[in-house]
């Protein structure tokens, strides 16, 4: 079975993260950048498949220069070989463009399952992987808590605000994972000293087959207007309780007519 | 005048018309004539609500066969009635489901996509408040129709009556959504509250509780204010909770008129997840911290004294 699972390098979870003023994009040189906390999962959950049904781990990144780091996490964690595509004009790129570069890396190479994380922690949006099912046109089998596999049938738990959905489909597939859904292993001492030796294909734009001028900033189908940082919050009210905390809670409440 | 799709949302207890689909409606008619797209059972019956809230029609698509499949059917009738009503703009609940419909939407139409509004005004022009809140964007879809997720409790919802035509949606499902296929429904969550993402009022615990018993003084707050139910990731890591009712950056994020947390210190990994709630209440023994500094109304103390002195005061102030 050849498997991908898709990995995003993402300001470290802990850091305040701020939009750059010259051009309205995350700026990511002002925090550590980490391997996406929810594609931790995707990884872990991909190297389970691989590991009870036999194959082979690609770990694909879109990313800076410095996303080499975040691919070779996940292949101290175990993945087999690592596709990190870097090219300047994909600066500022939409989720719609980012959508189409993973989907020109990952055609044609024969991939049963393609595993993602449910969402990045810096945008949020949770629609790359119904996007790159949609233009490779595979099953979306997404938000699981739960993936098992059985011969070319995959049937998965997505999460849903009242409990959970079991979802089938056929390989080839796109899964994405939810966190919690397993404890991803921390890299072994041998496993990042392997991690040196195993094999990183760098792409640009071009090697995928498409135009500079389709990705980046500029071919954005949304734009920025403006943005600020919230203005901070007037201080509020602050008691210590004397065995009436309770009761002044209820008093505020009562003010705000909550109650 | 311009057609503004919305994708209705549902509540998934008994069928009927949810509050974030009034909220939408009171958003599209800013933007122009509002149509719903409404999937399953109980369409028409929900078309005078929807009417009362400006929907010129609500277009049902009924059958067990769309039903059955996730997301791509939506896709499919959402990219069906652009193209038939030369709808302008699309607005969708930021639910998985809305987002990953209308991500595949923007794809397939070829438009941009705005997800997690909590406004949009009359020129497209949306708001979103990203990193957890501590930064306000304002966007707009450069290319092709817009289409918007919008959070919920973004707006109140307006009444603007007009009279709302049923329009049956006749198709079935298409090769792409039969690629995968819901096979059973299960309920896992705690019943009879609020959903979080949409409740009026949460109440959360977090490390300070100390455990999963200490969740029944939550609880019992939370019922006495008719309010939903929340968790720090300190808790749900813990197992005192369900992880489903994790607030924070990758939990839900929830943006209550009142948030009242108990035993959560503050990390901005919760913070991301509730920093939007209009008024915040914060119980904590430590002085220090950091959630006291969003707190409209703060008590430095035991949250196994104060909360239910608070749960009685309410009860007894309702009775």
């Amino acid at each position: 079975m050849k498997i991908a699972v898709c990995v995003k390098q993402v300001p470290d979870t802990w850091a305040e993260k701020t939009l750059s003023a010259a051009d309205s994009t995350l700026d990511r040189a002002a925090a550590d950048g980490v391997l996406n906390e929810l594609d931790e999962y995707a990884v872990e959950e991909a190297l389970q498949v691989a590991e009870a049904h036999g194959g082979e781990l690609t770990v694909v990144s879109m990313g800076p220069e410095r996303a080499a780091e975040t691919v070779r996490k996940a292949l101290s964690m175990g993945a087999d070989a690592g596709i990190h595509i870097v090219d300047d004009s994909l600066h500022g790129s939409d989720a719609i463009a980012t959508s189409a570069v993973l989907a020109a890396a990952l055609e044609g190479r024969g991939f049963d399952l393609i595993v993602f994380g449910s969402e990045s922690t810096d945008a949020r949006m949770s629609v790359i992987p119904a996007m790159v099912a949609e233009r490779l046109g595979i099953a979306q089998l997404t938000f699981a808590q739960r993936v098992s596999l059985s011969g070319s049938d995959v049937t998965i738990e997505r999460v849903t605000d009242y409990g959970f959905d079991t979802v089938t489909g056929s390989t080839p597939a796109v899964i994405s994972v939810v966190e919690k859904i397993n404890e991803p292993r921390y890299p072994s001492f041998k496993g990042i000293m392997a991690a040196k030796k195993k094999p990183v294909d760098t792409v640009t734009v071009a090697d995928l087959g498409l135009e500079a001028a389709t990705v980046g900033q500029a071919a954005a189908w949304s734009a920025v207007e403006d943005f600020a940082a919230r203005p901070p919050k007037p201080a509020g009210t602050v008691v210590t309780d004397e065995g009436d905390g309770g009761s002044r809670i209820a008093a505020y409440l009562t003010e705000q007519k909550f109650i | 005048m311009t057609t503004v799709l919305v994708l209705a949302e549902r509540d998934s207890s008994n069928g009927t018309v949810k509050k974030t689909t009034l909220e939408l409606l009171t958003l599209a008619r800013r933007l122009g004539e509002p149509q719903v797209v409404w999937f399953g059972d109980q369409g028409s019956e929900a078309a005078s609500v929807l009417g009362e809230y400006g929907a010129s029609a609500v277009h049902v698509v009924g059958g067990q066969d769309m039903a059955d499949h996730p997301v791509v059917p939506i896709v499919d009738v959402l990219q069906a009635l652009v193209a038939e009503l030369d709808a302008k703009a699309v607005l969708v609940p930021s639910s998985a489901d809305g987002k990953e419909a209308a991500g595949r939407l923007a794809v397939r139409i070829g438009s941009g996509v705005i997800t997690d509004a909590v406004d949009i005004n009359e020129s497209g022009v949306a708001t979103q408040s990203v990193f957890g809140g501590s930064t306000v964007v304002h966007s707009t879809v450069t290319h092709g129709i817009g289409i918007y997720t919008v959070r919920p409790n973004s707006v109140a919802p307006a009444p603007a009556p007009t009279t709302c035509t049923v329009v049956d949606v006749d198709t079935t499902a298409s090769e792409a959504a039969k690629t995968a296929r819901v096979v059973e429904r299960t309920v896992a969550g705690k019943g009879g509250r609020p959903e979080l993402t949409e409740a009026a009022v949460v109440v959360s615990g977090g490390r300070g509780v100390g455990g999963a018993e200490g969740f029944e003084v939550i609880e019992k707050l939370a019922d006495s204010l008719g309010a939903a139910v929340g968790a720090s990731r300190a808790a749900t890591d813990a197992g005192w909770y369900p992880h489903l009712y994790q607030v924070g950056q990758t939990g839900k994020t929830v943006s209550p008129q009142l948030y009242i947390a108990n035993g959560i210190s503050g990390a901005i990994q919760h913070r991301a997840g509730m920093q939007t709630s209009k008024v915040v209440v914060v119980v904590n023994k430590d002085a220090e911290a950091p959630l006291f500094e969003l707190a409209d109304f703060g008590v430095v103390g035991d949250l196994f004294e104060v909360v239910p002195q608070l749960t009685d005061e309410i009860d007894s102030r309702s009775n």
